[in-house]
């Protein structure tokens, strides 16, 4: 059976969440749930998740916990937490803007606002999702910082970005001055498509991989248990 | 023991222009959507707005009631950029006060503790600290040395919450699985509102529900508004959920065209039961 590119990405989120233990896996948008929910259900079984509000629910449901906004930014501070954000723009060192594009203080055109991208930057690790990878995202600077980039940490003692996944690969900031790196491209996309859809010279070494393949058992569980539905292909198409 | 008991016009005849207010809630739920229609229907203006902006911050821009904005963000949840607040920003109606959603509880529960500031691991690096030339950090005095933002206590005029239950004292209970921070407006606020689902008698309050469910206390609150839906078109669990419908149309709609159906005496215009 072919593996869709929807299918790699879930895998490339999911793979965010190896080896946290006991922390709670926060994704935002759909891919990245159902990356968090595939981890949970293979390699990582001790993740924590929410319902999307105020409760820590099981693989089947049942609720085991209550984590009301108030309680969440505690736990944000405590770090027992990955969060996986969304970025309308991102830089070479990670700086992450769902703020505004535009001049601040007149902006072109507003969108969310910082959220919680400064307290999660600087608490806990964060990574990143980005369904449609191009210059207007990948940016040379970001016009509002809000998730925390390696060059404004400034040695932040909990500050970490593990990853970014975009619809073309996966990327790290595994570099002596925590550029981006290419980590793997997704099957089917080449080395020059990433390029000309970043805005910034991205590090790309010798020898790129590709994003793993899905074992036989996590696609029968994306396939037929987490998203039967396939609202995945909604989100990145073939 | 006194009747807080009024009417959302009564409240709104309390308010003044130029105050600041807070409002409880988060996003599009649980918002006292009542009392901002009365302050709608009102010529209170010129307002500071502390609020985890939804709607109401949404409805308060559209009518050009606010020169300054305390918020994280403004969103619908189901739709996720908020359509009046945006056109607002974008021709610079209002000023803003941009912090981290954790930075604004830390300024709530100062001002509850009545402290000028609490340091706050978030806003160091990011661009919450240029555009808010005002906030100041402050240093760890033990041995690790940490810089924090010294977060500026968001103190009130007065605070609108809404919330399931309530007796006519001003203790107020929520019973849905989050309380968002309206206990702390309440708090925070040198007078709070507190709208309700239903007033029942005190002894009722805990009959079927726990303790735990009794956010708000009545030391804390200078009036109490019986209002049925008095969220809605937000969510108000475990009473409703979000009309999603109304939102869309909302959010869809030019703002005097469903002011007009909202506040001018239309189907909405008065709070469903």
């Amino acid at each position: 059976m072919t593996v869709t590119r929807a299918e790699y990405c879930v895998i490339a989120c999911a793979e965010a969440w190896r080896g946290d233990g006991e922390v709670l896996a926060s994704p935002m948008g759909l891919i990245p749930s159902v990356g968090a929910r595939l981890a949970r259900r293979t390699f990582s079984p001790d993740l924590l998740m929410t319902d999307g509000e105020a409760l820590l629910v099981g693989v089947d449901g049942t609720v085991e916990g209550w984590l009301p906004y108030r309680r969440h930014l505690a736990l944000v501070t405590g770090g027992r937490r990955h969060v996986m954000m969304g970025a309308s723009q991102i830089d070479r060192y990670g700086n992450q803007n769902i703020s505004c594009i535009g001049d601040w203080a007149r902006p072109k055109r507003q969108l969310l606002g910082v959220r919680g991208a400064p307290v999660n930057t600087l608490n806990n690790p964060t990574s990143y999702w980005v369904p449609r990878h191009s210059r207007r995202v990948f940016v040379e600077t970001v016009d509002m910082v809000c998730g925390v980039g390696y060059d404004h940490a400034d040695g932040a003692p909990y500050h970490r970005i593990p990853r970014v996944v975009s619809d073309l690969g996966v990327f790290d900031f595994a570099t002596p001055d925590h550029s981006m790196r290419l980590a793997s491209v997704h099957p089917g996309v080449t080395l020059a498509q990433v390029r000309e859809a970043t805005g910034f010279d991205l590090v790309v070494p010798d020898e790129v991989p590709y994003t793993r393949e899905p074992t036989e058992r996590e696609l029968r569980l994306i396939r037929e248990v987490i998203d039967p539905q396939n609202a995945r292909s909604r989100e990145v198409g073939a | 023991m006194s009747d807080k008991t009024m009417t959302a016009d009564e409240v709104v005849s309390r308010l003044r222009s130029g105050m600041t207010l807070g409002i409880g809630g988060w996003g599009s739920r649980r918002k006292p959507m009542a009392l901002v229609r009365a302050l709608l229907r009102s010529d209170v203006t010129d307002l500071t707005i502390v609020s985890y902006g939804g709607p109401d911050v949404g409805m308060l821009a559209a009518a050009g009631r606010i020169r300054k904005l305390v918020a994280a963000f403004v969103t619908l949840d189901s739709i996720p950029l908020e359509p009046h607040y945006r056109a607002a920003r974008e021709v610079g109606a209002f000023e803003l006060m941009e912090v981290d959603e954790a930075m604004f509880m830390w300024g709530l529960r100062a001002a509850a503790n009545r402290l000028p500031f609490l340091p706050v691991r978030a806003g160091i690096g990011s661009d919450v600290v240029r555009v808010n030339p005002g906030l100041r950090t402050v240093t760890s005095p033990y041995d690790d040395r940490e810089t924090f933002v010294a977060m500026p206590a968001l103190g009130m005029d007065a605070a609108l919450v809404h919330l399931n239950r309530a007796d006519r004292l001003g203790n107020g209970q929520c019973l849905g699985p989050d309380p968002y921070f309206d206990d702390l407006f309440c708090e925070a606020a040198d007078t709070a509102y507190v709208s309700c689902e239903r007033i029942v008698e005190t002894a009722e309050l805990t009959k079927d529900a726990p303790p735990q469910s009794l956010l708000v206390k009545r030391h804390t609150v200078t009036g109490v508004v019986e209002a049925p839906g008095g969220a809605h078109f937000t969510s108000c669990a475990p009473d409703y959920g979000r009309d999603e419908a109304l939102q869309r149309e909302y959010a869809t709609t030019p703002w005097p065209e469903f002011a007009a159906r909202y506040l001018g005496g239309g189907p909405h215009d008065r709070d469903p039961e």
